[in-house]
């Protein structure tokens, strides 16, 4: 194709992302978004006006070179996109999938201050996906340094940082708790929305290439301590993530029927409850589900009861039942990523918004049978700069619910902090740690994820094990001192 | 994996298994639990730990077969493996010199027992300890359980082997007797047996430990499936427990959580003897 003027590149449309259908999906745990042609990916390529000073990279959590991987991609070099890439993101089939594009690179864009983004977020999974299935560009390890490193959790901030410090040459080992790795790509990230052979192929293909060693079934605070894993080990990182889940402070949370979203979801992903029972693990969901919050883990959860509920109704031949969002704020906080706001909508999820849940009611059997609620209004704006929701007085009623998930955030698992003297922690219970270097107060041992920041992004949590990485590789390397 | 190493038969239901788990065994104490996963399609399922050998990198672990996958488990022989098992986890039992203190083994309890009892004996303590089941076959550990204590007292309820009765009857009676002065109790077992117990202690005002099994997934404080209300509130089982305050537990709460999944625990043995059937019935096919 012969090079583009500036008002031609403008004039290309973004292309939509092909999906499956509305409808059908609603019964199945088939990916959704089904990815770009190499037509539309080379085309939509074609929309990225190569700035000298791109913003895009400035949004972007590990800083991927965009302009460059766009410009390969789009004079069909895909092997020359891969590298380019890879010098940042080591795990671009995940990134194009799960980031909040719209916040980041592509709420950047220039392009996108007169008409649409480049979509760059596809465009990522498009060299992500050639790349799993081509592996065109190896990682390649470094010469052995004869250093330890060990990873604690297998998640995407622990990943990033294991790859990082192999490349260098250092021996890695990784400690996961679960029986595969993947952290909360595989228990909380739904099969429709990453499917976990995306995952595992990206974790096995780093870890062939580098040589690492995933140890799974292995709880550091229990099997090992981190005082033993420092006498093993040159240095350690902890990217444990943020997983025990919160409950509301509210009556009634123990009646059968309320769950955190970690449960559920961990239930359905991790354990494949929606095949039971050719899996073992089950899953309950009733007629009428609500799902507490309005953020990613809120919408993965309504989407997955949906499918749940498709399901049951096949097999039953009943009516599917109602699955609802149930939030204190208005739509304008969701912060859920827009595209899962979206897909749950056109999926048909029920949002009551502005409303509040006082106490959950049950019945004779000790099950779930209502939530008593109240209505609230937007009030000034709080510390947060959003505007505070406060009660209608009067405005209580009942809403007749028979399951209720809920995801309100998860805080760090405290079990790492065992036997590991000298490792502060906030008073919200995260790891204390610069957020340039990952250092924590312990030395030898840096940390960085959801474990230091509470929950946030995959992205953000590849960022800090990308900066940890880079930090723990200087120490070792003598570069610098603890 | 992790290969089973011995596999005893204590009753038609109950079995006894060595797995080999170095990681586990290593740091494994009393009261502590672990999680077992059979294969790729199981689910993970928190058995307590009845022994350990730090020496040869083993757990033991004794099960009842009760669902899907015990019932699997107990089809397994030794030299197979299993594809998860996690451990240790939970709290250990808090062990030191109480005086004199009663340990109660129901059932499947037993096993989890023996460690503590042995553990408390070890500690100083004057052991007397109950151990029941509904009829003599499912009685097992009594010789071991006879060389950790000073006294043993052995129930059915059925009468077909020792005394006739709940585990609840003989410890009333060490309770009422002025001589013992009993400091503590242990009570391991279903559920309603240790809201019995924890019943039957509670006007003596003697601490009641006990120890709950509750449906759980990761075991590591995840995913809040465990979760047991207490009096001043909800605690995860995986990690403030296994063990609790029996005097603060809300038994009716736990005793309808654990009941939540009973229909489709139901449906997953129905699956698994159905493709059992038709596995056997393929091979029988194939010899012909």
């Amino acid at each position: 194709m012969a090079e583009l003027t500036q008002q031609e590149r403008f004039k290309i449309k973004r292309h939509e992302m092909p999906n499956q259908d509305q409808i059908e999906r609603r019964s199945n745990y088939n990916e959704v978004a089904l990815g770009y042609t190499e037509a539309m990916a080379r085309e939509e390529a074609e929309r990225c006006l190569q700035c000298k000073k791109p913003k895009c990279v400035e949004g972007c959590p590990v800083g991927v070179l965009i302009p460059q991987f766009v410009k390969a991609l789009r004079e069909g070099d895909m092997v020359k996109a891969v590298e380019w890439m890879k010098v940042k993101n080591n795990l671009p089939a995940i990134c194009g999938r799960v980031c909040p594009q719209e916040r980041q690179c592509e709420g950047n864009c220039i392009v996108g201050k007169k008409g649409e983004p480049v979509a760059i977020g596809r465009l990522e999974r498009f060299v992500g996906d050639f790349e799993l299935a081509n592996r065109t560009c190896p990682l390649v390890k470094a010469p052995k340094t004869g250093k330890r490193v060990a990873i604690v959790g297998s998640g995407p901030a622990g990943l990033t940082c294991a790859v990082d410090v192999a490349r260098e040459g250092h021996d890695v080992t990784i400690f996961e708790s679960l029986h595969g790795p993947g952290g909360v790509l595989v228990y909380g990230i739904p099969e429709f929305r990453l499917p976990k052979s995306v995952v595992h192929g990206e974790i096995n293909y780093a870890a062939d290439c580098l040589g690492i060693d995933i140890k799974t079934d292995h709880v550091i605070g229990r099997s090992f301590t981190l005082d033993e894993l420092l006498s093993d080990y040159d240095a350690v990182f902890l990217g444990t993530g943020a997983g025990l889940p919160s409950f509301m402070r509210i009556p009634g949370i123990n009646y059968n029927g309320v769950m955190s979203a970690n449960e559920f979801l961990t239930r359905v992903n991790l354990m494949k409850a929606y095949r039971f029972p050719e899996f073992d693990t089950p899953v309950k969901v009733g007629k009428k589900v609500a799902v507490i919050g309005a953020g990613n883990v809120a919408m993965d959860s309504v989407r997955c009861s949906l499918r749940l509920q498709a399901l049951q109704a096949e097999k039953t031949g009943n009516g599917s039942g109602e699955v609802h969002m149930v939030y204190r704020r208005s739509r304008d906080e969701v912060p859920a990523r827009e595209e899962e706001f979206h897909h749950a909508g056109e999926e048909g999820v029920i949002f009551d918004f502005l409303t509040n849940p006082l106490e959950i009611l049950g019945d004779k059997d000790g099950s779930v049978r209502a939530m008593r609620c109240i209505r609230m209004k937007l009030g000034e704006p709080d510390q947060s700069g959003r505007r505070q929701p406060v009660p209608i007085e009067g405005s209580e009623f009942e809403m007749e619910v028979d399951t209720v998930i809920m995801a309100l955030g998860t805080s760090p698992n405290p079990l790492v902090f065992v036997e590991a003297e000298g490792l502060e922690r906030t008073k919200h219970g995260t790891a204390l740690a610069d957020l340039e270097t990952g250092r924590t107060k312990k030395t030898r041992v840096w940390a960085g994820g959801d474990v230091v920041t509470g929950a946030a992004t995959v992205i953000s949590a590849m960022g800090a094990g990308k900066r940890a990485a880079a930090d723990i590789h200087k120490v070792l390397k003598g570069e610098a001192t603890w | 994996m992790y290969k089973i190493l011995k596999k005893e038969v204590l009753s038609d239901v109950t079995k006894l298994m060595d797995v080999q788990a170095p990681h586990v065994a290593r740091k494994a104490k009393a009261g502590q639990f672990i999680i077992v996963r059979i294969d790729e399609e199981g689910e993970r399922i928190p058995l307590t730990i009845a022994d350990y050998s730090r020496d040869s990198g083993t757990i033991t672990i004794i099960f009842q077969e009760v669902g899907k996958s015990t019932k699997q488990l107990g089809r397994m022989e030794p030299g197979e493996e299993l594809a998860t098992f996690v451990g240790p986890l939970g709290h250990p039992t808090d062990i030191k010199n109480f005086g004199t203190i009663v340990c109660v083994g129901g059932g499947v309890g037993i096993a989890p027992i023996y460690p503590i009892a042995r553990s408390l004996k070890e500690a100083g303590n004057t052991v007397l300890s109950i151990i029941g089941a509904r009829n003599k076959d499912l009685l097992f550990w009594e010789e071991k359980m006879r060389a950790v204590s000073d006294e043993l007292i052995i129930c059915t309820d059925d009468g077909s082997y020792g005394r006739k009765s709940l585990v609840t009857e003989p410890l009333k009676e060490l309770l009422e007797n002025p001589g013992r002065k009993i400091s503590h109790v242990w009570a391991i077992g279903p559920a309603i047996m240790m809201k019995f117990i924890a019943q039957t202690t509670k006007p003596y005002n003697v601490p009641t430990v006990v120890s709950l099994n509750t449906v759980m997934i990761d075991g590591t404080g995840m995913c809040g499936g465990c979760r047991v209300l207490l009096d001043d509130g909800a605690q995860f089982v995986c990690v403030d427990g296994p063990e609790f305050d029996g005097h603060k537990v809300d038994w009716n709460n736990l005793l309808s959580r654990l009941q939540f999944y009973r229909k489709e625990e139901q449906l997953a043995v129905e699956h698994w003897e159905h493709k059992c059937r038709l596995e056997g019935a393929l091979a029988e096919g194939g010899k012909r």
